[in-house]
């Protein structure tokens, strides 16, 4: 067992699976010395440059040469230095690597990951703070995985690289350096496509991902410990495909929904949850299905007062407990 | 312009592979030919075809190793594909969306070519996005030490897209081998190469990126194969990325969609008709008594029976079950 | 390469604008040193800088005409909103992300500066897009008969960019009156320029779009003023784009959050450090008795003077009203 925070457990995942298999390369821009998270710290020195490849300063490219590196015997992990800077890419990524074994008829598939970092909390302004997972969450044939923990993050990554499909893979940025947690020496994986209870309770499943998982699991505290309500906290981990047994077993016990993300409320991917919920498990509950989410603004300004006014915190989302846990 | 006037055999091509150089030229029209007629019959919902461009689809082609290098098309490249290996019978059943094409299984529009073992890849329809592609097959090969090359063929409309651009940066700072094929036939659709660019010759860019371009007279289709053996020849040899500018013309509108007569004169086209790549090869074999009236009218006659034999294959195949459109989205888990 | 003149006043600039000149280029020092200073205090989350490139910064931006030319800049460009009228003021309260700074009232990060009245468009963050839009006032200007130019700024590592090739290629095809200043200080972040390019000078890429390219010293100001001038010139005749390569080189960390030891050696930096702009336009004014030392150090003293009294007042300036965060999303 080793102590590690979220980026180091990254970098251990890359680490490990290119040591496992040769294949594995890492692109991006900065990657060679690290890069501005320092998440491929080291990999050059052990790979070599070939393997930790700095790219010219073009998303589309970076997406697209992994597309094709792909389907020559290579698994690239391509790195996006900031979530931000992805669109210039999405033609690449929802055009061409979601749709290419669609469209080929199975003939051809893409088993690229690409790793980016996401999310508000550091002072980052409109554009080192997007989070993106609903525009892509929208896209069949790619999969979206959003880590919020060192341990899933390790786990996901390994079962990312080792995906025969393409898998985005977004890291809460703010959740880098958060804690540390004991990871296991041997390999492991963690499925993509399973979410997990994070804490158990009875009267209220909240369903979240990314850093909000960690703001739901205080709030959840401070729920229990002012108003006894019982809060089972379920982080999805994988956006697409979603886990819908394990939130709707949940829902079906508690009978009431509160649904938190960090993206600005409108059509934000917690907003698919709540409609399975309101479909699949409507006769099982108590009260509606909630949402707490950022206002519909540019997330975030990059004034500390701004930002902290807009994005869920705790406080907001143990008020949000508590009205529901009222209801 | 490069163009070649010298005897057949000096690009070290054999009499027989001039003639089937002729043959893939003369079998490129008749498909594209008989998907337009097809889909005037109300046969089928759309046709893109390549009428005007074989001498560059297949000159280029020519200097590959089908199964070995790497082959991204456009929609155009009916020329291409047929010269790397697919047969008139896969051009004709993505025409008709059977089950069995081998393209896409009708998923794809027509002429989206895609056939794994000869290393053609899928093509999305957004312009230029499978330039960048073509550098990672072939950046993959440099990281992996084989001697494979990409080639990947694109219009005179597709150089002003951002991926051409970065595509092309990428392979010259990293000296990998790609040959890239324009075929400037100066319309993208109704707008005239003058209104994409301000340079008469697009492969004056290539030295922005660190590699030669070249501009061939792209109907000339020795003049093409030539500088495309140069090309696939350096790139193997590890020196590098190389583009092609191939200058042509389309005979025959956009697409089944177009009505090309809004924005070009029929002046324009019966001039270039004049400059059409098969009668002009044509008379190039027979002044150098390669072909003769007899062979010319046997070969024109197998590429009609080919591609009549192809479209009553492909009419009378099954459609795709329609719950197969659920299918490969995602890798299948293989059924023992 | 373009090199330095041997009359000071060989472009038609008078002795006062030769001063004025300079001392942009020290504000513009001044400006930035005291940013990453306040930064390391804990004063501010972030700091982006240009130290080194203040000869080419001002010296292009001087070529335009403020308020009437458009100015898109990216974040190391504190030299072009100096030298346009933005004063250390504007710049402290958007580095500070005080309530009442023009650029952004506190949303977008530092250095990403906006001065509707000056004409300097708003920058985002992603490399490159700024470029287009700089090529869409000039085709605008274009079709209305006006005769405004617009400038872009922007690193090496921008050339990269899809749309650095399709703003270059539209400005082209039209003959826009746009001027493209790269700003080529040979990384971008950790990335040398020869991972971003193959090619010598970026400036050969301006042909394939069928304007003209040039390579100038941008340690040299003058250098680089004379060559802007030029293409503003070019461009206001109606003859379309140029493209300015300013070779130079950044002194400092990329950012605030940055180590560049990580990528670079000291001895790379102390010697670029000898190349540094603002000692060597002191130097060639002094050769050519336009500066002496007293004069030089009252412009350094109002330089400091006008910085210390920019953070002053920024300092006490009040934050933006949080429920301002969700105003103008759309207009008003
Ligand atoms: C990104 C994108 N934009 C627009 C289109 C629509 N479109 C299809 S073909 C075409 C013209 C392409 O012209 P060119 O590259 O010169 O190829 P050509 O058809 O002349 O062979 C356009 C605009 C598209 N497919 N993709
Ligand atoms: C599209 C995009 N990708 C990545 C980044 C992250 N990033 C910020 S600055 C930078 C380097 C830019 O280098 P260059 O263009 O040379 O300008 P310089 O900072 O050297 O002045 C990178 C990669 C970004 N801002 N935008
Ligand atoms: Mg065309
Ligand atoms: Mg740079």
């Amino acid at each position: 067992m080793a102590e590690k925070n979220m980026v180091e457990a990254i970098n251990d995942a890359m680490l490990e699976e290119m040591k496992r298999d040769p294949r594995v390369m890492l692109l991006g821009e900065d990657v060679g010395g690290g890069g501005v998270f320092r998440a491929t710290q080291g990999l050059r020195d052990e790979f070599g440059p070939d393997r930790c490849f700095d790219t010219p300063l073009a998303e589309s490219a970076i997406i697209g040469v992994a597309i094709g590196a792909s389907l020559n015997g290579i698994v690239p992990i391509a790195e996006i230095q900031f979530a931000d800077f992805i669109h210039p890419a999405m033609d690449q990524i929802v055009s061409e690597a979601a749709r290419l074994r669609y469209r080929s008829n199975g003939g051809w598939g893409c088993p690229i990951t690409v790793r980016a970092p996401y999310g508000s909390g550091i002072h980052g302004g409109p554009y080192h703070s997007q989070s993106i997972e609903a525009i892509y969450g929208h896209v069949p044939g790619l999969k979206v995985v959003c880590v919020a923990t060192p341990y899933d993050a390790k786990g996901l990554l390994k079962s990312a690289i080792r995906d025969p499909d393409p898998v985005l893979f977004l890291e809460h940025k703010r959740a880098y350096r958060l804690y540390r947690q004991d990871l296991p020496d041997d390999d492991f994986t963690v499925p993509i496509g399973e979410a997990e209870v994070k804490r158990e309770g009875s009267d209220i499943t909240l369903i979240t991902y990314g850093m909000m998982m960690h703001h739901s699991l205080k709030a959840a505290e401070t729920a229990q410990d002012e108003d006894g309500a019982s809060v089972e906290v379920i982080d999805l981990r994988t956006i697409s495909p979603l886990d819908k047994k394990t939130v709707l077993k949940s829902v079906e016990k508690t009978g009431k929904a509160l649904v938190v993300y960090e993206d600005n409320l409108t059509g934000g991917f917690g907003a698919e949850v709540a409609a399975i919920i309101a479909q699949e498990a409507f006769e099982f509950l108590d009260g509606p299905v909630t949402r707490v989410a950022s206002p519909d603004v540019p997330i975030s300004p990059y004034a500390g007062v701004l930002e902290e006014y807009l994005l869920p915190n705790p406080e907001k989302i143990a008020k949000a407990i508590r009205d529901l846990a009222a209801y | 312009m490069v163009t070649v006037k010298d005897m057949p055999g000096i690009l070290g091509l054999t009499d027989s592979q001039s003639l089937d150089i002729y043959y893939k030229m003369v079998l490129s029209r008749a498909a594209s030919a008989r998907q337009r007629v097809l889909q005037r019959m109300g046969k089928g919902s759309i046709t893109y075809s390549g009428e005007g461009h074989e001498a560059t689809q297949v000159g280029t082609a020519y200097a590959l190793t089908p199964g070995h290098d790497w082959i991204f098309t456009y929609y155009r490249d009916v020329g291409v594909v047929l010269t790397i290996g697919m047969t008139a019978r896969d051009v004709l059943m993505a025409f008709f969306a059977r089950k069995e094409d081998i393209s896409s299984g009708g998923r794809n529009m027509p002429s989206h070519f895609s056939h794994p073992k000869l290393r053609i890849v899928s093509e999305g329809a957004p312009v230029a996005t499978q330039l960048p592609h073509a550098v990672g097959t072939a950046f993959a090969g440099k990281l992996r030490g084989l001697d494979e090359v990409s080639m990947v063929w694109f219009g005179d409309g597709a150089t002003s897209k951002g991926d051409c651009h970065e595509a092309m940066n990428f392979a010259g700072v990293h000296k990998l081998p790609v040959v890239f094929v324009c075929e400037n036939n100066q319309y993208a659709i109704s707008v005239h190469w003058t209104k994409q660019m301000a340079v008469e010759n697009v492969a004056v860019r290539a030295q922005g990126y660190g590699f030669p371009g070249v501009t061939v007279d792209g109907n000339d289709v020795l003049a093409v194969y030539r500088a495309a053996k140069e090309a696939v020849e350096r790139a193997r040899r590890g020196d590098g990325p190389t583009f092609i500018e191939a200058k042509t013309y389309r005979l025959v509108p956009h697409s089944s969609d177009d009505d090309d007569r809004r924005y070009r004169s029929s002046e324009e086209v019966e001039e270039w008709s004049e400059k059409d790549p098969i009668p002009r090869f044509q008379a190039y074999l027979e002044g150098h008594g390669l072909l003769d009236e007899k062979t010319r009218d046997e070969l024109t006659k197998k590429a009609a029976e080919e591609v009549d034999a192809a479209t009553e294959y492909a009419e009378n195949a099954p459609l795709p079950d329609p719950e197969t459109a659920l299918r490969h989205v995602f890798a299948e888990e293989e059924v023992a």
